[in-house]
């Protein structure tokens, strides 16, 4: 991954090509997103930031739609797993 | 109060897919204030976003080119989710409040999929049809991945496909509809000679992969994620090992920002009179929510549309010839892949039918109204707003959902707070 960008997913790094989406740094990183209320791993279901089942924590900002956010160097991004 | 951006357009778009391009590129040609926002990081719509100019089809390079060529302000990233006052939308992006006033609105949200439940949807790796092809496209590595396509549409042909090229390997396609009822959509298709050569394109493009129709996922296993799919096929099912399960019910109009803005909406879609104009009068609205009719479409509602609201009302009369083409084959496409009533025995009593609330089928099937299962359950009262569950909900149970109201996404405490500072004879927050 020549042009790849460096991000850090619960402080672990991964390593995403450039113009990588969030929601496909979890997925290559293969983490869940949340989890839902009653204890279930969700990942993303719609793609397209309707269902909000990718959301995640970017740079201490909750409740991120990580399907919408292009991957940026030293993104910080937590789940609440 | 925080607002990162706040401006003024004789024509705003919203929606930055082929209707809303169209849409927009057309009312700038007149010299017009034009400004469209999408919420995604780039604009062409689910459909045209995220591939290479060599890519994409001829005819979305020439509009993705119209549009970075033109002089309309081109706003990603954005999300509308209340109007304060006629005239005025608010939008976030990130956690900054935005500010857009108008003339005149054009709105071009598309459309989603329609999501049905069945055991195990839930899991990792279970996503839509689109939903997947949007990660692929977003970067995700799905080459040499097991991907089963299931539900209903032609999206599934066209996801499928776009799969197969990126190297991922496509055991079974399961359509729902019947190949009677494929059969006489392909019969109705002479009409339509672009969307027979698309078709052959894409059955050359699909090769040796199988496609059952009357099929439909049955069930999803797997511990943490997803592992296996049990489809029927014929009346019988059958478990394939797979990666992914890409599965969407056809198409649904977003239609809650028209609602937020009074405008009149019939069996899901926007109603729009010849001119695209809603029953609000200097609100437009072109593509998926006034029905789904696809790509070309969305493409003429769009142009009229624009040249409309930039009061060019004599060339938009040139495009009701194409409009009443392509709304033929939206007709086609509503009576092809309408839902077999098979779908709605699928939930088992445990199955979750509300996502971002946890509500199974047993405790919705208790209830008799979409209000009764909203107070006891909190099904639709989560993030998405009742946009998954909702559909799913009308489909099994026959409740249609009642207004919406603003927020109409979720949005940060502090630009919510900032409404009631900015239109305090607002009470409707």
């Amino acid at each position: 991954m020549p042009d790849g960008i460096t991000i850090t997913i619960n402080g672990a790094p991964v390593r995403v090509p450039a113009g990588a989406t969030v929601a496909v740094a979890m997925a290559m990183a293969g983490q869940a997103c949340r989890v839902s209320v009653k204890g279930e791993s969700r990942g993303p279901l719609c793609g397209m930031g309707i269902c909000f089942e990718c959301r995640v924590t970017i740079n201490g900002v909750s409740h991120c739609r990580s399907c919408q956010i292009v991957c940026e160097p030293a993104m910080d991004v937590r789940t609440d797993a | 109060m925080p607002s990162a951006i706040s401006e003024r357009f004789d024509v705003l778009v919203i929606g930055g897919g082929p209707a809303g391009i169209a849409a927009a590129v057309r009312a700038a040609e007149s010299g017009v204030g034009v400004g469209i926002v999408d919420d995604n990081p780039a604009f062409g719509g689910q459909i045209w976003r995220g591939k290479s100019e060599d890519e994409q089809p001829r005819e979305a390079a020439r509009w993705m080119r119209r549009l970075s060529e033109s002089r309309i302000t081109k706003l990603t990233g954005l999300r509308v989710f209340h109007q304060p006052e006629t005239g005025v939308l608010l939008a976030e992006k990130n956690e900054n409040l935005c500010e857009l006033r108008y003339r005149s609105l054009v709105i071009a949200t598309g459309a989603r999929e329609r999501f049905l439940p069945f055991s195990g949807w839930t899991l990792p790796n279970v996503m839509g049809a689109g939903g997947l092809q949007a990660m692929v496209k977003g970067g995700l590595p799905i080459r040499g991945k097991r991907v089963v396509v299931a539900g209903t549409g032609p999206l599934l042909l066209a996801v499928a496909a776009y799969l197969r090229k990126h190297g991922a390997v496509i055991p079974a396609i399961c359509e729902q509809a019947s190949w009677g009822s494929l059969a006489k959509f392909a019969g109705a298709l002479w009409r339509h000679p672009a969307k027979v050569a698309r078709g052959f394109r894409l059955k050359g493009e699909l090769g040796t992969v199988p496609f059952a129709a009357s099929s439909w996922p049955f069930a999803a296993e797997g511990k943490e994620k997803l592992e296996s799919v049990t489809i029927s096929r014929n009346g019988k099912t059958e478990k394939i090992q797979c990666d992914y399960l890409a599965c969407g019910f056809h198409l649904v109009p977003n239609v809650e920002l028209a609602l937020l803005l009074g405008c009149g909406v019939e069996n899901g879609c926007v109603k729009v009179n010849e001119w695209q104009r809603t029953t609000v009068e200097n609100i437009y609205c072109a593509g998926e929510p006034t029905g789904i009719g696809g790509v070309e479409l969305a493409l003429t509602e769009g142009q009229i549309a624009g040249l409309v609201a930039a009061e060019r009302v004599k060339e938009a009369r040139e495009f009701f010839r194409e409009r009443k083409k392509g709304r033929h084959f939206a007709d086609l496409l509503d009576q092809t892949f309408r839902l077999r009533r098979d779908l709605a025995e699928l939930p088992t009593p445990e199955t979750l039918v509300c996502r971002c609330e946890d509500v199974t089928y047993s405790r919705l099937k208790a209830c008799s109204s979409w209000r009764e299962a909203k107070l006891h359950t909190r099904c639709g009262m989560g993030p998405c707003q009742g946009r998954v569950c909702g559909p799913a909900v009308e489909f099994l149970f026959q409740w249609t959902p009642e207004s919406v109201r603003p927020p109409i996404f979720p949005a940060r405490v502090e630009n919510l707070a900032a409404v009631r500072a900015t239109a305090p004879q607002n009470r409707s927050l």
